[in-house]
């Protein structure tokens, strides 16, 4: 059978698999369709907030932007994965003890105040909405490369599925097919990891093969690595820093708290049963997490071994009678010139798969020295030594670009594996996308019929109309997601820092004070969050145009780009959040302290005992 | 009860406390600040540091979710505030 097929068959069997789940978890309350009924075992939506949280960017993006940033890229492993310990601790069971549906609803009653909730909507809105571009236009790249139809056609029938189970479904059908796309995803990210740690190293375990040395040698992976890269004029493998160390950190700690402040996250810990349940449910998240997140940088490091070995014959590995890449522990060991002209690949040799992924414009060749080889090596190099052996070895140029996705979606085919792997790879980016997708959109679709409908415009709806109210809000959400995914806004690629920062420094300070301090106000709390948030804004719109209107960056305003001790705008969500509690405790002090009634609201929340299911009754 | 309420919120503070300080040390410590001294030492191919960064620090993540939520449970039977 061939490969096309083959891809349309697992696609479709996956599909049907969702479809299959939607039918038998309908819902039939509000219940249902918020929290799913508040009966989700605590495995069950560890594993489901895994699929929630991991996007196609995690599934298809994140190894590659590893491979081409090296030890820098640590800050998205650990920014993306520690955050969990502080929903654990801090939010998530809290949270669960306070009983209701949405994270609006906790600000706007924890707060006593209208504004509160609409503020922390309209940022729910913001950072949910933005975050959907990109999953919407990654279910389109999903299909587009894997099953040759355009990217229209891809986010059309992504809509169409995710239409099924969520509109009827509601968090209930998210939830079980989350299950279902976490399994989907998990197989297609670490079979091929396992079959190309074996390949280069012996151990199957990409965790361990990482740190081990290559087949037949005595040669770490990592050194191999370093040498190769740093001998082609790259910064070194295991300490490029993305900046400084300054940035790194601040990087690190706003993903972290973007995370735990992120609302489709913190809505999945609402199903449990009971306020133990979300706090080891948030560990058992992190545990199916991690396995995708430690085989990552495996992926990442590996691939982009096999990447300049390919093209190098001098790295060390060659391919065997079979087509596969093998170690060539001779080679490995002798180190011989990455620089000799025999040693660059010469393109009519060039293997299929680079064939393949030429003709979709992620892989470009240009002969710059005309000598009919692929020359692949950093000719912006700061390094003197690389850029003499270049120009004595007659390059001309850095002949190969590369587009960082093609680190996951060519792995399978670098390594040689069936044709089945790829076929999974394709459902797995796939699942990656429209699990992400569809927990956003409920974020969504509950701020609007909930916090909006229910508690602002129509406070006497019945459950019934609020249901379908849910339901409504939910096509609504499918629809503007589906619009923004096919007329993607120039600016798609920022948003995600918006979606970031916004989560960092104004939802998750807000939530932490309602919890931790008792005295915090209404005043405290609403002036604290809108700091936050100009002050976030202020810096990201400074470097990406106002409202990421291009040419409007004023970056002037502020001293030139990255002013801020030289941190990126991507990472600025953690001095949001420092802004956050500074005005909130500055605002506090000098107003009133919250009613007799909220303080024993927070005395309440901080205790688990008397935790009923999440309903929405007042 | 007042009484009781305060000392359990006291002891819920203290073991947050000392997770935090171990999430902070794992990742921004072993992971950022001490990464490069850490680098002299290896651990299988692995310098050390790097390891903080790309593996480590999850590992220990997972840990610390699993013990705060043990040890809760623990403070929650010992106040008498569990859930039945």
């Amino acid at each position: 059978m061939d490969l096309q097929t083959l891809t349309y068959l697992v696609v479709g069997a996956s599909f049907a698999l969702y479809v299959g789940i939607a039918y038998w978890a309908r819902a039939g309350s509000t219940s249902d369709f918020y929290v799913a009924g508040g009966g989700v075992h605590p495995v069950t939506n560890g594993m489901a907030t895994a699929a929630d949280w991991m996007s196609a960017a995690s599934f298809i993006s994140m190894a590659g932007l590893i491979a081409n940033m090296g030890y820098g890229g640590g800050l998205f492993l650990m920014g993306w994965t520690g955050g969990y310990v502080l929903l654990a601790m801090l939010l998530a069971p809290y949270l669960r003890k306070f009983g209701k549906f949405t994270v609006p609803q906790f600000i706007g009653d924890r707060f006593y105040s209208k504004t509160a909730s609409t503020v922390a909507v309209v940022c729910l809105l913001t950072a949910s909405i933005t975050y959907v571009i990109g999953q919407m236009t990654g279910v389109g790249v999903a299909f587009s490369r894997f099953l040759g139809v355009s990217n229209a056609v891809g986010i059309y029938v992504g809509m169409g599925i995710v239409f099924v189970y969520a509109v009827f479904g509601g968090m209930k059908g998210i939830t079980y097919t989350q299950v279902a796309q976490y399994i989907v995803l998990i197989f297609a990210y670490v079979i091929p990891a396992v079959f190309i740690s074996f390949q280069l190293t012996g151990n199957p375990l990409p965790q361990l093969g990482l740190g081990s040395t290559m087949s037949g040698t005595e040669v770490s992976l990592l050194d191999k690595l370093n040498l190769v890269v740093s001998d082609l004029g790259f910064s070194e493998y295991t300490s490029s820093v993305p900046g400084s160390y300054l940035n790194m950190f601040v990087y690190t700690a706003s993903l972290m708290i973007g995370t735990a402040g992120l609302p489709h996250v913190i809505i999945r810990f609402f199903t449990v049963p009971k306020v133990a349940d979300a706090r080891y449910s948030a560990g058992w998240a992190l545990v199916f997490i991690a396995i995708l997140y430690t085989t990552a940088p495996a992926v990442g490091a590996m691939a982009k071994l096999n990447l300049h070995a390919t093209v190098n014959s001098a790295v060390g590995l060659e391919t065997d009678a079979n087509g596969k890449l093998v170690v060539n522990p001779a080679t490995v060991n002798a180190n011989p010139d990455l620089y000799a002209p025999e040693a660059s690949l010469a393109y009519e040799n060039r293997p299929d798969w680079m064939k393949r992924w030429e003709q979709t414009g992620l892989l470009k060749w240009e002969d710059k020295n005309g000598d009919g080889r692929i020359q692949y090596y950093n000719d912006r190099t700061a390094n003197a030594d690389a850029k003499a052996r270049a120009e004595a070895a007659g390059w001309n140029g850095n002949e190969l670009s590369v587009n960082a996705d093609i680190i996951v979606l060519a792995n399978p085919e670098i390594a040689l594996l069936p044709n089945w792997v790829i076929a999974l790879v394709a459902a797995g980016g796939i699942a990656a996308a429209l699990s992400t997708a569809a927990g956003l959109l409920l974020a969504i679709s509950s701020a609007v019929s909930h916090d909006l409908i229910k508690n602002v415009i129509k406070p006497d709806i019945s459950e019934k109309n609020e249901l379908l109210a849910g339901k409504l809000s939910m096509v609504a959400a499918i629809l503007l997601a589906g619009y923004l995914g096919l007329n993607p806004p120039g600016f798609a690629a920022g948003t995600v820092a918006l979606a970031f920062g916004i989560a960092a420094s104004s939802l998750f300070p807000a939530i932490m004070m309602g919890i931790f301090s008792k005295k915090m106000n209404k005043e405290g709390a609403v002036a604290g969050m809108l700091a936050g948030l100009v002050v976030t804004c202020f810096y990201v719109f400074a470097h990406k145009g106002l409202f990421f209107v291009q040419g409007t960056e004023f970056t002037h305003l502020i001293g030139g780009p990255n002013s801020f001790f030289g941190i990126v705008p991507e990472a600025f969500g953690a001095i949001g959040a420092l802004v956050n509690f500074a005005v909130a405790f500055t605002v506090d002090k000098f107003t009133k302290e919250p009613p007799e009634h909220i303080q024993q609201l927070v005395e309440d929340v901080r205790v688990p005992r008397g935790a009923k299911a999440v309903h929405g009754a007042h | 009860m007042d009484n009781n309420s305060a000392a359990y919120w006291k002891a819920t503070l203290s073991l947050l406390t000392k997770i935090l300080v171990i999430w902070f040390v794992v990742s921004f410590g072993a992971g950022i600040i001490f990464k490069p001294a850490l680098d002299s030492i290896s651990l299988g191919g692995y310098p050390l540091g790097f390891w903080f960064a790309h593996q480590g620090s999850i590992y220990i993540f997972i840990a610390c979710i699993f013990y705060y939520a043990r040890k809760m449970g623990e403070i929650d039977r010992k106040f008498d505030v569990h859930e039945d």
